[in-house]
């Protein structure tokens, strides 16, 4: 018996469970391989097809990206695509801002009444289905005459991004020691300056993360728009929608390629900030 | 009410007075009946109830205590993270009560340091001078100086999460010394550090305090740092004071049966006065034996008050050469002391701790029959 022989594995430990390797389970392994190829098999044909030479868009004839020169060079396009960018920017800003208040109030503002209401209200809309939310805000916004254009559309993502940015902030506040706020004022800072100097930078990767689903979920938003968009104010997705419905072209495939370009963009971006950087941890 | 505090102008940092408890004009902090009550009604917790003291100007002065008896909350008051309930607290003369904290001349090192994880240690020490809006040129000085100080200048540009926990403390104590406060509040600064670490710290702090000339208050649950470093302590339990003094006073007179338990091992025993001459006073314990005690405020008569003695101060020596003759009943060896229980027929056995000084000192064994010598003047009758 080596010296090597001695050490313990670590999952014979006491308090670590011991897991079976992935894979040890019978089937296990081929039902998740036939799970992500139904999820990301339809995208990868989409994707290769935006690429196709011919205008049917199942079948190949070569290879060509002038499908997608064509969809940059619509004029049609390239305005849905601009009212989706001001939107959904519009409206990460506004929905960040709001949930980082409402972040700041709930886990630093003390105890106060109807405090866990409050958290209730502010998480539910992702319990809404969404087809109740576009219905809702279509008849509102109707019912008191908002005619704002794209406002009206800025207005309802606003209101459903949310709760999607007021998420990460709160986890992010949660962890946070209050003894660094307390140590700012000890060290003669205002309240204004302990939220500037302390609060804020330390609370940021947790308002990125936030800005970006919102910025994200906005992008893609299409059931909400399409009942609240007026004629002119169509979004990326809402026009995608309108193309197919007059026959699909490998153009819309290089569209949502393009769309899904921005989006999977975000989601790492996203990925990335949030990730715990090692020796900048918060106690 | 104006921003800066005027600390920086009255204490030069680097100052030769030696450390003088009591030579400043006012004392630095005045308190009077000071409370603090959490919640209200039947679940109200009176966390201080009724805490009175001056602490003077340039003093170490260290507040003592179990976990929960108040401490740590009463500092939190002085800071201004916590209001209290009732009575008042003066600073140099002032009334702070109602001063919000960040306008306290007063600094705080917190028990897990509480540094800026997004600023350098440069940054870190010179935040509370950047925002009493001093000159650059004066807030780089400064800076410079405080580092040197705590012997932390090569690592300016260091971030916090790159320091080691010892180096963090003198950190948080640079950062807290920076704008020169009138008082600087230590919670318990040295628990998260190891042993070794924190008997070396403990000097360190000391000489700071001497150094700065600035008064310290210096939490801590630990004894043997209240009596090291201290020029003064309030031992607390219960949300109350139970006595102010010198660490000498407080280990050597307890005011009480809590204050002789708390700080160091001592020896209770249960005993009724029978006649007093002086100061001295003759008692019968209740295993029979009579013994002459120290006892300015006892009376003859007086039956169930409480004999301390400190371990060290009884002397062991051949049987039939003591006040009374005991058997060593367990021994545990220290190297440089033998501390053992030694039953003389009283209801608990005497805790005698003996040092091993000499070579030819001879060595006990459980089951010896020794001679028990007890000094009149270390045997105290305490007040109940």
């Amino acid at each position: 018996m080596t010296a090597q022989d001695d050490i313990v594995p670590a999952a014979a430990l006491p308090g670590t469970k011991v897991r079976r390797a992935f894979g040890e389970v019978p089937g296990l392994k081929t039902l998740a391989f036939c799970f992500l190829a139904f999820l990301y098999l339809p995208i990868g044909v989409l994707v290769a097809y935006s690429f196709n030479e011919g205008n049917i868009v199942m079948v190949w004839t070569g290879f060509s990206t002038d499908w997608y020169a064509q969809a940059l060079a619509d004029a049609d396009i390239r305005k849905a695509a601009m009212n989706s960018l001001i939107v959904a920017v519009s409206a990460t800003a506004i929905s960040t801002t709001c949930a980082t208040l409402a972040a700041l109030a709930l886990a630093r503002g003390g105890a106060f009444r109807g405090k866990v209401a409050l958290l209730g209200l502010i998480s539910l809309p992702l319990m809404v289905p969404e087809i109740v939310t576009a219905v809702a805000t279509l008849v509102f916004f109707s019912s008191i005459g908002l005619r704002l254009g794209l406002g009206n559309v800025i207005i309802a993502h606003t209101t459903f991004c949310i709760p999607f940015a007021f998420m990460p902030i709160r986890a992010r506040l949660e962890g946070m020691d209050t003894t660094l706020e307390q140590a700012s004022r000890d060290l003669y800072a205002s309240d204004w300056e302990t939220f500037r100097l302390v609060t804020l930078p330390l609370l940021m990767p947790g308002v990125l993360a936030g800005a970006m689903l919102a910025f994200v979920i906005s992008m893609d938003d299409f059931i909400i728009t399409l009942m609240v968009a007026g004629a002119g104010d169509t979004t990326l997705p809402v026009y995608i929608y309108s193309m197919i419905r007059q026959g699909i072209t490998p153009e819309v495939n290089a569209v949502s390629s393009i769309l899904l370009l921005f989006s999977i963009a975000m989601v790492t971006a996203y990925w990335f900030t949030t990730r715990q950087k090692p020796g900048r941890n918060i106690h | 009410m104006p921003r800066t505090p005027e600390a920086a102008t009255v204490t030069p940092l680097h100052s030769d007075m030696p450390s003088r408890p009591g030579t400043g004009a006012a004392p630095a902090i005045v308190l009077e009946d000071v409370r603090k009550t959490y919640g209200r009604g039947a679940s109200a917790v009176q966390a201080l109830r009724g805490i009175s003291f001056e602490i003077r100007d340039n003093e170490f002065f260290t507040l003592l205590g179990p976990s929960g008896c108040g401490k740590t909350t009463l500092l939190r008051a002085l800071a201004g993270f916590e209001h209290a309930t009732g009575g008042t607290i003066r600073l140099f003369g002032q009334n702070i009560m109602d001063v919000s904290a960040h306008r306290r001349p007063v600094n705080t090192v917190f028990q897990h340091y509480a540094l800026f994880p997004h600023m350098t240690v440069a940054e870190n020490v010179a935040y509370g001078l950047r925002r009493l809006r001093r000159p650059a040129d004066e807030i780089a000085a400064a800076v410079a100086e405080t580092l040197r100080l705590v012997k932390m200048e090569t690592f300016a540009d260091r971030r916090p999460t790159q320091l080691s926990g010892g180096q963090q403390q003198r950190v948080a104590l640079a950062r807290a010394l920076a704008p020169h406060p009138k008082v600087l509040l230590l919670d318990e600064p040295l628990s998260a550090l190891d042993l070794k670490l924190r008997q070396a710290m403990r000097q360190e702090l000391k000489q700071i305090q001497a150094k700065t000339g600035i008064t310290f208050i210096f939490v801590t649950h630990d004894q043997d740092e209240a009596l090291s470093m201290s020029d003064r302590i309030a031992v607390m339990s219960d949300g109350l004071v139970q006595q102010v003094g010198t660490p000498t006073e407080i280990y050597e007179r307890p005011a009480n049966r809590f204050v002789a338990g708390f700080v160091g091992d001592a020896n209770f025993i249960k005993a009724a006065i029978m006649s007093r001459a002086n100061t001295e006073v003759t008692c019968k314990t209740i295993g029979g034996l009579e013994l002459r005690a120290d006892g300015k405020k006892a009376r003859a008569g007086q039956r169930d008050v409480t004999l301390f003695l400190r371990p060290e101060k009884v002397r062991l020596g051949a049987p039939g050469q003591g006040s009374v003759d005991g058997v060593v009943a367990t021994l545990q060896y220290l190297g440089n002391a033998c501390l053992m229980e030694v039953d003389i027929g009283e209801a608990t056995p005497l805790l005698v701790s003996e040092r091993i000084a000499d070579v030819d000192q001879p060595r006990r064994a459980a089951g010896d029959r020794v001679g028990v010598k007890l000094d009149p003047r270390s045997l105290q009758v305490l007040e109940e």
